[in-house]
């Protein structure tokens, strides 16, 4: 291994520092006895405390997760599906303009996104809550899974598709058994791209959010126009703690299944 | 051993497993395959020779159903099978690219076909088994096809398509990436397979020997069509055109205007009248190339009575063949006996002041025609002396090709025609009596070459 140079290492902490010391500000803080933000006062955890004891962000929590989850599931299928049918279809009329059309949202406004949505639920008299919130999500998730697929499905080998068929398997079986095991991190990355934009959203979330459900995102934003409380701080704190884990998890499983890989190959040699 | 000869495609009331009737396949303005029809039969072994691009994958892409034709039927035992989809169709393809499964191991890769069609574990272990034992995989089992070399992967790729025992089978280049041993092995291991199962073979490849070897049939293409379909024999020895004869293995084209022939009587006479008496006086003597100083009698004798016994053997003559005999040279020379001229064919004028070749097999009605005559190397004799044969002709020794078990005399004729003799290295190369720029004389009987029309 090469070891790091001097200017490396310093743009690396610099880089580093930029990145993450705004969170770690924040992590501090979650921690502080004062009630001022601002002040440290002492180590304590008695913010996380009350956050249990607070109905209101457990239950914009419960529904960010459960709008997170959703959305970014369907947006994986819908995405994945038109990505198979953009990179395979060949060519037919129009195909541009919907190549086009459906990576449209990446460079829309959000704000425009979400109104247009918002006019469209008002349209066809659907009520605000979680459900429109899940379909907001997955109609501006779904192109980004769409993109990060299709690219890889254009370097699939199609002759893989038709040596599976050739081998008696339906067009279904194809995909089921060869297409999707072999473009599974792309549609897995995929998910995870929906699934953290989902978290995050204030903007489109707003405008689709009805009096019945609330995201964490806009409970956070609403809240901190009342002044930032430790609470926060706390509550944000777990949120990087969870997608900290998350994000270890997945890089542990990649990890472990590159590991087993070369076990195999050590155990193929000796063998 | 008496066998019938496996001839369908002679037999009237053989029905083929394969029909092709006026198929052309086109891909946008380009034709692929351009109104082709053919039969194949049923354990037929049918290879498809031809040089890149010619449109081989794309008649196997059809047969498994990855193409449809532009136009035209494909019939498989009697039925169209456009209506089929490839994972309908008896028929396994090996993918000229492999298209083996990156995620699964070599077994698996092997397996992945029974699965689909529900066969029980045990009967798939042993199938898989069987298979990597065929290719010599049985080491590399539980390896992904990223950890295997390229010959092997060819191999899985081939176990893959075989494990199924279809009814027919279309390898696209299935050998090509191995050595020579291997390939040699898995070309007889093909044709046993076959002789067992019984499955039609389709087969595309480069490699002529290979299609020499294992086909029942050749089919010589170019672009988009099939020039000549036939037995391997018949491809090499009577090629119907230019293209097909100048294709397959190396060939003399010497070309010339056709002359009918009354009778073969005279020519002979003229090439009997030189005395076999006066031949035999001809021949050189064995040649002693000088080599490193040479022991004289005496040197050579205190050797082998004396020295022998402390420094061991001499270390030049035992090692070397004696020097060819003058039987030998004399049979070497005029390799291309009996001498006897049939009648009838045609003689062909092929250069200014020099005698006509006579081709006793060539068609009369060619006279008056431009034509060639194709000669294969090894029907061609060298030698210094003027041999006894229908056709001799002056000429000079350019260069000359070791191959190992044979050598190549490249010669130039009196018209500055090149020919390529093939001689059998039957002994070693330092006693050839003929080397570079040495005036020769090329030889063949009156039916060894064919006379192809324009
Ligand atoms: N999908 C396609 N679209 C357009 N042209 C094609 C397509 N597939 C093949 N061709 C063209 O058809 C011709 C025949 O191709 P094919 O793959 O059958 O050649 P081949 O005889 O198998 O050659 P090789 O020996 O190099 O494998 C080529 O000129 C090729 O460019
Ligand atoms: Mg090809």
């Amino acid at each position: 291994m090469r070891r790091l140079t001097w200017f490396n290492a310093t743009s690396l902490t610099l880089g580093f520092a930029f990145l993450y010391l705004p969170m770690i500000i924040l992590i501090v803080y979650s921690f502080n006895e004062s009630k001022l933000v601002t002040v440290w006062a002492g180590f304590s955890t008695k913010w996380y405390g009350t956050l249990i004891q607070n109905e209101a962000f457990l239950d914009a929590a419960w529904v960010t997760i459960q709008v997170a989850v959703v959305s970014s599931t369907i947006a994986t299928v819908l995405g994945t599906m038109a990505a198979l049918v953009l990179v395979r279809a060949g060519r037919f009329y129009g195909r541009t303009l919907f190549s086009g059309m459906i990576y449209a949202p990446l460079v829309m406004p959000e704000v425009i996104t979400g109104l247009s949505l918002l006019l469209l639920f008002i349209g066809i008299g659907l009520d605000r809550g979680i459900f429109t919130i899940i379909l907001a999500h997955t109609t501006f998730s779904m192109c980004f899974v769409s993109v990060v697929v299709s690219s890889r499905l254009v370097t699939f080998d199609r002759s893989l598709e038709e040596a599976a068929l050739d081998l008696g398997c339906s067009h279904f079986d194809a995909f089921r058994l060869v297409t999707l095991p072999i473009i599974a991190p792309a549609v897995i990355s995929g998910w995870l791209l929906a699934f953290t934009l989902s978290l995050d959203d204030l903007v489109i979330a707003s405008f689709t959010a009805g009096p019945s459900a609330t995201t964490l995102p806009i409970k956070i934003w609403s809240s901190i126009r009342l002044g930032v409380s430790p609470e926060i701080n706390a509550l944000s704190t777990i949120m990087i703690a969870i997608v900290a884990v998350g994000v270890i998890t997945a890089s542990l499983i990649t990890k472990r299944a590159s590991l087993r890989q070369q076990a195999d190959e050590r155990a193929a040699v000796h063998a | 051993m008496s066998q019938t000869v496996f001839e369908p495609w002679n037999d009237p009331d053989a029905k083929p497993l394969i029909q092709f009737k006026n198929v052309t396949k086109r891909f946008g303005e380009f034709t692929a395959i351009d109104n082709q029809s053919f039969d194949i039969y049923e354990k037929e072994f049918f290879a498809l020779l031809g040089p890149s691009g010619c449109g081989k994958t794309t008649m196997m892409r059809m047969l498994a159903g990855f193409e449809k034709p532009t136009e035209g039927t494909i019939l498989l035992g009697g039925q169209d099978i456009a209506p089929f989809p490839p994972n309908k169709r008896a028929v396994n393809m090996m993918f000229q690219s492999y298209a083996l499964f990156p995620h699964l191991s070599v077994w698996d890769n092997i397996a992945f076909g029974l699965k689909r069609d529900g066969k029980s574990k045990d009967e798939i272990a042993a199938r898989v088994e069987e298979m990597l034992k065929l290719t010599r995989l049985e080491q590399f089992a539980r390896r992904k096809p990223h950890q295997i070399s390229g010959g092997q992967r060819q191999r899985v790729a081939l176990a893959r398509s075989l494990a199924k025992a279809p009814k027919l089978l279309l390898l696209d280049e299935p050998l090509g990436a191995l050595d020579a041993k291997l390939r040699q092995a898995t070309q007889f291991e093909l044709m046993d397979i076959q002789e067992k199962t019984g499955t039609t073979f389709v087969i595309v490849t480069h490699d002529q020997e290979e299609a020499m070897t294992v086909a029942s049939r050749v089919a010589v293409m170019d672009t988009g069509k099939i020039i000549q379909a036939d037995t391997p024999q018949v491809i090499y020895e009577a090629p119907a055109s230019r293209y097909v004869a100048d294709f397959i293995g190396d060939v003399n084209l010497i070309d010339g205007m056709a002359e009918a022939r009354e009778g073969g009587a005279e020519a002979a006479s003229t090439a009997e009248s030189e005395t076999p008496a006066q031949f035999e006086a001809e021949i050189p003597a064995a040649e002693t190339a000088p080599r490193a100083p040479q022991p004289n009698e005496r040197g050579k004798w205190l050797h082998d009575k004396l020295f022998k016994y402390i420094l061991g053997p001499r270390e030049d003559a035992p090692k070397q063949l004696p020097p060819p005999t003058p039987e030998e040279s004399k049979a070497a020379a005029s390799a291309v006996q009996p001498y006897a001229i049939a009648p009838g064919g045609i003689t062909i004028h092929w250069a200014e002041g020099q005698p006509p070749l006579i081709a006793s097999n060539g068609d009369p009605a060619l006279a008056g025609k431009r034509v060639t005559l194709a000669v294969r190397p090894e029907k061609l004799g060298i030698s210094k002396d003027r041999p006894e044969s229908a056709n001799a002709l002056r000429g000079k020794v350019i260069d000359i090709a070791y191959l190992g078990n044979l050598s190549t005399y490249h010669v130039e004729l009196a018209n500055g025609t090149m020919v390529k003799a093939q001689l059998a290295n039957t002994r070693r190369v330092a006693q050839r009596d003929i080397t570079w720029e040495d005036k020769v004389w090329i030889s063949f009987r009156d039916t060894a070459g064919v006379v192809l029309g324009e």
